[in-house]
């Protein structure tokens, strides 16, 4: 009979929980109360055993999943319906099964392999195990150097012809197997490691937001032209302003920072050139011209990344754009954004510089035609006159990733000079 | 009335990160078979860095090379939440509880840890408070004590971290969230005064004896 297994409830007030790791793949076996997965919440991760012995059928809620109390997040099937002997203990049932896989494997690799046209060893490897019993069991008497050596090259231990002891196959049976079938292609085929090896890792679902991210970052590459432009911008005279007013803005409760200052530039350069406020449209045959300057801002989270956005974000004051960054920033950790939140944003700002990065290279977020990425601001030593006096001053790299469908380089150039003047000559109106 | 259960309490001292976590294995393997009562370890650890299942390596600002030079260790612990720091002048707190079969969940379970810091920092005239979401002690918008569980079969392990006199600029090694305007803080910064670490312990074991209702027994390696 198969088991279901449950999300457990972990408290009285806890309705759901987010399965953070799962210890058994589809297929593996799992006895009585052996940890099956984690799940975590409010800062407590929990491991759930599992209800019942047998085999993992089926995995109905991946890791990063948020599912409710009570709700059916796995199958666990019996032992004796998995495997094809169903006489045998567990432990055979399951070994069958993966020699079985790794011997479909393996051969689908040698047919797909082009090895020098002879087809010889692996047509009488078919013969010998159809007409006598024992030659399937040949995997078994491999030493677990060869059959190790054999997984790394993805290739089925079975499938090649024993030179040793009693047909045995030994290490350089394997390393000649693998040089024939790879002789077509570079010589040092060990260095290349064989996607199907990789495959027979244990792998870990990604969760929906990490899918959400990836499916999204690779169709903003296919889609957008990407070209970036750096300028390395001097932040001596943001850095005194926001020491001045430091103490001021502390006692409301705002905390000045260097990013707010950036949106604030940002903002103006933009109004002064809607060309980067627009969007392309799916087809890229029409632009779409914004009414708002709507400011996304990326934040990183303990599992992927989020773009809330500060909708009409023109004309507002650093300590307005400050509170507004904080605020978002402080619902998308704890995860209480609306759908609003996150919508309709018209130009992106991307801070890695608050993780020490000099300066980034970032991904538009489709259908925007722009983002800008923050690097670290730092002290470093400049040149400030034409004596060649060095000095000390406060510097951060800025980059602006652009697409060139609709912005050309002169364009994206201006734009990001006035964002440099804009920090450089910083208006004191706008605090 | 049911006697109070009986917590055994443990003063290790300084001890590694790597060999605390091998002590809080076996203790709860052998809390989850009946071979041991509660457990409270106290403790606190040499200069480390530690992931919880859900901390990013990008959470740990400082470059591999600076955390060598200042003998910072990097550890992935198997306890929720994001990245912590440890280090000298922070105790330390490891509850090894059967919570079953009266305190099965683990929203009171981490309310529960909190109120004890927050009576024992009360203690030292310091008004600590929670913020909803956002677990842990607070002062203001900054964290006083860091809290992170591990929870197997009802067995607690992992559990919190008050900063007494801890160096706060050694959190710099890290970020716990990318943008957020929350620092940390000290009892040392809070009262002005270097209190030492034992006398910060006691109070953690009478009001931890308390919030749990747990009686104290003293344990081996204890004093």
């Amino acid at each position: 009979m198969p088991t279901d297994v449950l999300m457990p409830q972990l408290g009285e007030s806890i309705a759901e929980g987010t399965i953070v790791r799962w210890n058994k793949r589809p297929g593996e076996r799992v006895d009585r109360d052996e940890p099956l997965f984690e799940v975590s919440t409010d800062k407590v991760d929990a491991e759930v055993p599992s209800p019942a012995e047998g085999i993992l059928t089926e995995v109905r809620a991946a890791a990063g999943e948020t599912v409710p109390v009570d709700s059916v997040v796995a199958v666990i099937g019996d032992s004796a319906e998995a495997g094809a002997g169903g006489s045998g203990d567990g432990a055979a049932v399951s070994d069958s099964a993966d020699s079985g896989a790794a011997g479909v494997r393996g051969g689908g690799v040698e047919s797909a392999a082009p090895s020098g046209g002879e087809p010889g060893p692996a047509a009488a490897v078919g013969a010998a195990s159809a007409s006598t019993p024992p030659a399937p069991r040949r995997g078994d008497r491999v030493s677990p150097v060869v059959r190790r050596l054999a997984r790394e090259h993805g290739i089925d231990p079975a499938g090649v012809t024993g030179t040793g002891a009693g047909g045995r196959v030994t290490k350089d049976d394997i390393l000649r197997h693998v040089g024939a079938s790879s002789s077509a292609s570079a010589p040092p085929a060990a260095s290349s490691p064989d996607p199907a090896a990789v495959e027979q890792r244990p792998s870990e679902p990604l969760s929906v937001m990490r899918r959400g991210i990836a499916e999204h970052m690779l169709r903003s590459r296919r889609t957008s032209a990407h070209v970036h432009t750096v300028f390395d911008v001097d932040f001596s005279r943001v850095a005194a302003l926001r020491e001045q007013h430091r103490d001021a803005y502390a006692e409301r409760g705002v905390k000045l920072t260097y990013l707010s200052f950036v949106a604030r530039a940002v903002v103006d350069a933009l109004i002064g050139m809607p060309l980067l406020n627009a969007a392309l449209t799916s087809d890229g045959a029409s632009v779409v011209h914004a009414t708002d300057v709507n400011l996304g801002i990326a934040v990183a989270l303990d599992d992927g990344l989020i773009v809330p956005v500060i909708k009409r974000a023109g004309g507002r004051s650093v300590p307005e754009l400050s509170a507004a960054i904080a605020d978002l920033a402080d619902r998308a950790r704890s995860k209480r954004l609306t759908p609003d939140d996150v919508a309709g944003g018209t130009f992106t700002i991307t801070n890695p510089g608050a993780f020490g990065s000099l300066f980034g290279m970032p991904i538009i977020h489709q259908p925007q035609v722009a983002i800008l990425c923050v690097g670290a601001v730092e002290q470093r030593p400049v040149v400030i006159d034409e004596a060649g006096t060095i000095a000390a001053r406060r510097r951060a790299c800025l980059t602006l990733g652009f697409d060139h469908r609709l912005i050309d380089g002169a364009v994206a150039d201006r734009f990001m000079a006035r964002i440099r003047s804009g920090l450089e000559q910083f208006d004191p109106a706008a605090l | 009335m049911r006697p109070p259960r009986a917590l055994q309490v443990r003063r290790l001292g300084r001890v590694p990160y790597a060999d605390a976590a091998a002590l809080q294995r076996t203790l709860v393997a052998e809390r989850q078979r009946g071979e041991t009562s509660d457990q409270l370890l106290l403790l606190e650890h040499p200069s480390v860095i530690t992931r919880g299942v859900a901390g990013g390596a990008d959470n740990v600002l400082a470059s591999p090379a600076v955390l060598r030079r200042r003998g910072v260790e990097v550890h992935d612990a198997r306890r929720g939440g994001d990245v912590t720091y440890h280090g000298p002048g922070q105790l330390v707190g490891y509850p090894i509880l059967l919570l079953k079969p009266d305190r099965c969940d683990v929203h009171r379970y981490v309310r529960d840890l909190e109120e004890v810091l927050i009576r024992v920092v009360a203690g030292f005239g310091v008004r600590a408070a929670r913020i909803p979401g956002l677990t842990g002690v607070w002062v203001g918008n900054d964290k006083l004590a860091a809290i992170g569980v591990r929870l197997s079969r009802w067995v607690t392990s992992h559990g919190f971290a008050l900063n007494v006199t801890t160096d706060l600029d050694d959190f710099a090694l890290i970020r716990p969230c990318g943008l957020a305007d929350r620092g940390v803080t000290s009892l040392a910064r809070l009262t002005g005064a270097q209190i030492p670490a034992a006398a910060v312990a006691d109070r953690v074991v009478e009001r931890f004896a308390e919030v749990f209702d747990r009686e104290i027994t003293v344990g081996a390696g204890g004093g």
